[in-house]
């Protein structure tokens, strides 16, 4: 045996330099499912076994790396991960160094997502009996969004629209990137803190998962659960939803979907203002028909009292009385009065309206009478026969000896006929 | 200011319409509330037809003294 003696760590010294010499080694990309995960906690290393059916590899993530991921890396889950591979020379083993890691399959966002979500729920921050319910009439809306997107100017013209009577407190903060979260989450304590508004609408318009991340961070998460004050969260589009949304006392799909749930409809209010009016005169109205009804009731008494003896000065406060409840009577009565006499001339012009065409055609239908009348044909210069006070129809209703009467538009001739000849004459009709 | 009298309006508007329609109030009461409530009305139909709505940024909001 002339082989040298060597250490176990030259040996594992040589082994490391044989794998690092390999350009193969210095950057694989590795599919396989996370087992024997172990975080350590105080470092902050990963440290786990990625394997398939039938092999494993030990692998471990420095803190550097892992306080980068989004999601965490649970026992079980199938991911990709990127690295190279060497030799931990202490304990001899050769392992993957991960310098990144992604869930295979769904997106790492997806995957972080879906944890903090049912994380949060375990902790009870979707509890729908912690929801507050969301004023109906607001005096003060806080806006928290950014100030210069369309967002904010959507949800300033439906509260405009919609129900002007209220004040609009806008706080501008970032609603994406690294600071966005934590801007939110400020300006909700801020108006929690000095009771600034009736309810939040915190939210932004649409955008890529990456952009509306934000609204997925955990502290904010736990602000928005813990406000006093009421929030509507609106983040980005119908589709879009986010861990806000979840602890939200309520979701709204967009901004402008948040604008309308946090305010009452002006017109509705405007209905509600004049039902009102009609109560407060109906009321009234029958309130001083009560008191007369009960007057004359005491009046009656009072006469019947009279014969016994009538203090002048109850007589005096009678009379008092009577007056003022004529006079409010009457001011009740008079718009009512104002309103049937309004209806009243209304009715007439249509009357007279209606009247005139009546009258119209009347006149009509009498000239016309008047051309069929048979005495204005008469008067035209025309004569009839009668025979036996029966206009005659023609010739063969008359024979020579009879006589007849003719009748003129003026006056009658009584004739005898001497001969009766038929057939047309001239043209014309005999009579 | 209006937008926190047209509450206030509103609400005294209805309690007046409530003891009106309740009546067993004297001819006295009822003319005072009713003139009240016809005033009230006026009123809320004109802040509603005259509303503008006020915006504030945060950084200048005035804390809500007394508002609960």
């Amino acid at each position: 045996m002339n082989l040298p003696v060597i250490t176990v760590s030259q040996l594992n010294i040589y082994i490391k330099k044989m794998f690092d010499s390999d350009l193969s080694f210095a950057s694989v990309i590795l599919s396989g499912e996370i087992s024997n995960l172990s975080p350590h906690y105080r470092s902050g290393h990963l440290y786990f076994s990625l394997k398939d059916d039938s092999s494993a590899i030990k692998a471990v993530m420095f803190a550097r790396e892992a306080s980068r991921l989004r999601f965490q890396p649970e026992n079980g889950m199938k991911v990709l991960a990127v690295g190279r591979v060497s030799v931990f020379e202490r304990d001899g083993v050769y392992q993957l160094y991960v310098r990144e890691l992604q869930p295979d399959g769904a997106g790492a966002l997806a995957v972080a997502f879906e944890q903090l979500k049912k994380r949060l729920g375990e902790k009870g921050l979707f509890d729908p009996a912690h929801k507050k319910p969301i004023p109906a009439f607001p005096k003060r809306i806080g806006v928290i969004t950014s100030p210069n997107g369309a967002a904010l100017q959507d949800v300033l013209n439906i509260i405009r629209r919609r129900y002007p009577l209220c004040e609009v407190i806008v706080a501008g903060v970032t609603v994406q990137g690294n600071a966005a979260a934590g801007e939110i989450a400020d300006a909700i304590e801020e108006f929690n803190r000095r009771n600034l508004a009736d309810v939040l609408i915190v939210g932004r318009g649409g955008g890529s998962a990456e952009d509306l991340w934000c609204f997925n961070d955990e502290s904010l998460a736990y602000t928005i659960y813990e406000s006093r004050i009421p929030v509507i969260s609106a983040v980005g589009h119908e589709t879009d939803f986010t861990i806000s949304d979840f602890v939200a006392d309520l979701r709204a799909p967009t901004p402008s979907a948040a604008a309308e749930l946090a305010t009452p409809d002006i017109y509705e209010l405007t209905y509600r203002a004049s039902s009102l009016e009609n109560a407060l005169f109906a009321a009234y109205k029958n309130i001083l028909a009560e008191k007369r009804a009960s007057f004359d009731v005491l009046s009656a008494r009072r006469s019947f009292a009279d014969a016994a003896g009538f203090f002048e000065a109850d007589r005096h406060k009678l009379e008092l009385l009577a007056a003022a409840l004529r006079q409010q009577t009457e001011t009740a009565l008079r718009k009512e009065k104002d309103r049937a006499a309004e209806a009243g001339r209304k009715l007439g012009s249509l009357t007279e309206a209606c009247i005139a065409a009546q009258k119209l055609r009347f006149t009509k239908d009498v000239t016309a009478l008047k051309k069929l009348n048979p005495l204005d044909v008469l008067l035209r210069g025309y004569a009839a026969v009668e025979k036996d006070g029966k206009v005659l129809g023609g010739a063969d209703d008359v024979a020579a000896g009879d006589t007849v009467k003719v009748l003129l538009g003026d006056g009658t001739l009584t004739c005898d006929v001497t001969q009766v000849t038929k057939g047309k004459r001239n043209g014309t009709t005999a009579i | 200011m209006e937008q926190l009298q047209y509450e206030t309006a509103v609400k005294r508007l209805e309690e007046i319409v409530a003891a009106l329609e309740k009546g067993g109030v004297t001819l006295d009461e009822a003319v005072k509330l009713f003139e009240e409530g016809a005033k009230l009305a006026a009123f809320c139909n004109k802040a509603l037809k005259d509303a503008e709505l006020k915006i504030t940024q945060l950084s200048a909001a005035e804390d809500s003294g007394n508002d609960e």
